[in-house]
């Protein structure tokens, strides 16, 4: 499993109810399920990817993140989870809001475009960086709000979010200490657990 | 199943093959949710598939408007066209009778057999006609537990309906939570809106004012208010389709006549040669009471009125898991009504995945084949088929 799902996993307390923005085929939720008995729900748009979630007896539902989510009553989950989609979303500050209205508690990983590779990659070429991690041109991408791991920070600041616990993954094993030391240089994904 | 079948339309699956209608008699009287009592009556209906051991593996399947037990297989060889639902139901099927012991039936109210409009009242040795007591959505429940019961089939592993079938599934899990696994209520609503009713109620004018109506006593009279009838379902038709659908399928083509200049002859495009041919076939195979009786259960049905009119309320009381489908050319039931039922169940915290599928066929749509609709469907049911104990 990828590790910031692994990382999650340690956040999100037993029997809890989590709802999972951009599920994806339903991994995270099918692990909160079998490791910690969660009950979870996913939201999820990709065709393919919701058949997948109900072959594993995930439940979704099918709906856009850029669209509302008013639907989701207020402080109707423990957790609200974003893995890897804040910088797909028209509006990631609006989307932050409602995790946290939706949920007691909200988890967004992101990756960190303040990494040395991506600084590098600008600086040395003049051009928008393009990586394995992150392999679309700038024109054809769904990520269209890259943000650094300060520049995160910076917003849970004007927001008021707290920030209950963060943790920074770099681009190997032996670089995580790194990420942890200089996050915003040296992680790829962070992964920030928050509230209010 | 060793007979020759007629092949199927879509040649693709397999078939249930030959299957046989039975008539489950009750006896018993059941008062009715208008408070008049039905004191006798038959439901005709169909199985495929068998009961496994543990009697865990049925599912029941509701049927909309115009439907019947007739959903899948053929009645003979010599059969045109097989059951309703029959790219769905069969083996290798989203709902596989391989695994699945499925029961389909004709409600109550219905003219396919099971008691209704057309059935002969015992009080006066007449057909029933437009005197057969007015029924709503749980009429139909009440009555489809009755046959539950008779068939020895301890719980549904699931309910299964689309459009007023998906109601009826709904209701199911709220009048009898314990005994409905799953619920998957496809192309539907919790009620109908304004303009539902409104075509709902054109159609019943066309009949009414046919005049071989004769205020429903047509069956005594020896006639049948074909025209009306036909009108009715040429109406209800438009509703089923969208827009886009009509025109991909039959354009401006022209069945009769032409446009060029200097003469004046008939003009007759195929849509509207299509839908008389809908409407002539159904007013020979369906009774206007019974059209009546059905839209008017279809206008009635609210599943929240007895709940202060909260769907979240509602849905409390249900334990099943829900499945809900739309498509999204539906403009008779829209996907925004079927958001509403999903949107119900996350309030009621109820266990529900909600889909929408992209389909140019209108309200239809969960009848045609669909490469998407299929795959979550089955992928739905093989989840179910991995729960049964």
């Amino acid at each position: 499993m990828r590790f910031d799902l692994t990382l999650i996993q340690n956040w999100i307390g037993n029997g809890a109810r989590v709802l999972d923005l951009g599920c994806g085929d339903g991994t995270l939720l099918a692990a909160l399920r079998d490791n910690k008995q969660v009950d979870g729900l996913g939201v999820e748009i990709d065709a393919n990817d919701i058949t997948h979630c109900i072959a594993r007896g995930i439940n979704v539902i099918e709906q856009d993140l850029n669209a509302s989510l008013e639907n989701f009553r207020s402080a109707s989950f423990d957790a609200v989870v974003m893995t890897l989609a804040l910088q797909a979303l028209r509006y990631p500050h609006r989307v932050l809001d409602e995790m946290l209205r939706i949920g007691r508690e909200g988890i967004v990983t992101f990756p960190n475009f303040g990494h040395w590779r991506a600084r590098g990659y600008l600086v040395g070429r003049g051009r928008m960086p393009v990586s394995k991690f992150l392999p679309y041109t700038w024109y054809d991408t769904p990520n269209i709000h890259f943000c650094t791991v300060r520049d995160f920070e910076a917003l849970c600041a004007e927001k008021n979010i707290r920030i209950i616990n963060r943790a920074m993954i770099g681009g190997n094993d032996s670089q995580n200490a790194l990420a942890q030391a200089w996050p915003n240089l040296f992680a790829v994904t962070a992964v920030y657990h928050i509230g209010r | 199943m060793s007979q020759q079948l007629p092949e199927n339309p879509l040649g693709r699956t397999h078939s249930v093959g030959i299957v046989t209608p039975q008539t489950q008699h009750f006896s018993a009287p059941v008062v009715l949710a208008s408070g008049r009592e039905l004191r006798d009556f038959d439901i005709v209906y169909e199985t495929y598939g068998e009961l496994n051991r543990e009697r865990s593996n049925a599912v029941l399947i509701c049927h909309a408007l115009s439907g019947h037990h007739h959903a899948a297989g053929y009645h003979s060889a010599d059969d045109k066209k097989p059951g309703w639902w029959d790219d769905y139901i069969g083996p290798g099927k989203p709902i596989d009778t391989r695994h699945f012991f499925v029961v389909s039936l004709n409600n109550i109210g219905g003219c396919h057999g099971s008691t209704g409009p057309t059935s002969i009242d015992p009080e006066t040795g007449k057909p029933w006609g437009p005197d057969f007591p007015g029924l709503r959505c749980r009429d139909w429940v009440r009555t489809q537990h009755g046959l539950m019961l008779a068939l020895g089939i301890p719980h549904w592993a699931a309910i299964i309906g689309g459009s007023l079938g998906a109601m009826q599934a709904m209701r199911w899990t709220l009048e009898y939570p314990d005994l409905v696994r799953h619920c998957v209520v496809i192309a539907s609503a919790m009620k109908l809106s304004a303009q539902n009713i409104a075509f709902n109620e054109i159609a019943r004018q066309a009949i009414t004012a046919d005049p071989n109506f004769h205020a429903g006593r047509y069956i005594e009279l020896g006639v049948i208010p074909a025209q009306g009838l036909a009108l009715a379902r040429m109406v209800g038709h438009i509703t089923y389709l969208s827009a886009a659908g009509m025109m991909e399928k039959f354009g401006r083509d022209l069945r009769v006549g032409d446009f060029d200049l200097g003469n004046d002859n008939l003009v007759e495009f195929q849509v509207q040669s299509y839908l008389r041919y809908q409407g002539d076939a159904f007013s020979k195979a369906f009774d206007a009471n019974t059209y009546i009786l059905m839209t008017h259960a279809l206008d009635y049905f609210d599943l929240a009125r007895q709940y202060d009119d909260d769907p979240v309320r509602a849905f409390e009381q249900a334990q099943s898991k829900f499945l809900v489908i739309s498509f999204s050319s539906d403009w008779r039931f829209s996907p925004a009504r079927s958001r509403e039922i999903a949107n119900a169940l996350i309030a009621a915290k109820r266990t529900v995945s909600y889909v929408e599928i992209d389909s140019p066929h209108g309200h239809d749509a969960f009848l045609v084949p669909d490469a998407r609709y299929e795959a979550v469907f089955t992928a739905y049911m093989q989840k179910i088929r991995a729960e049964l104990n």
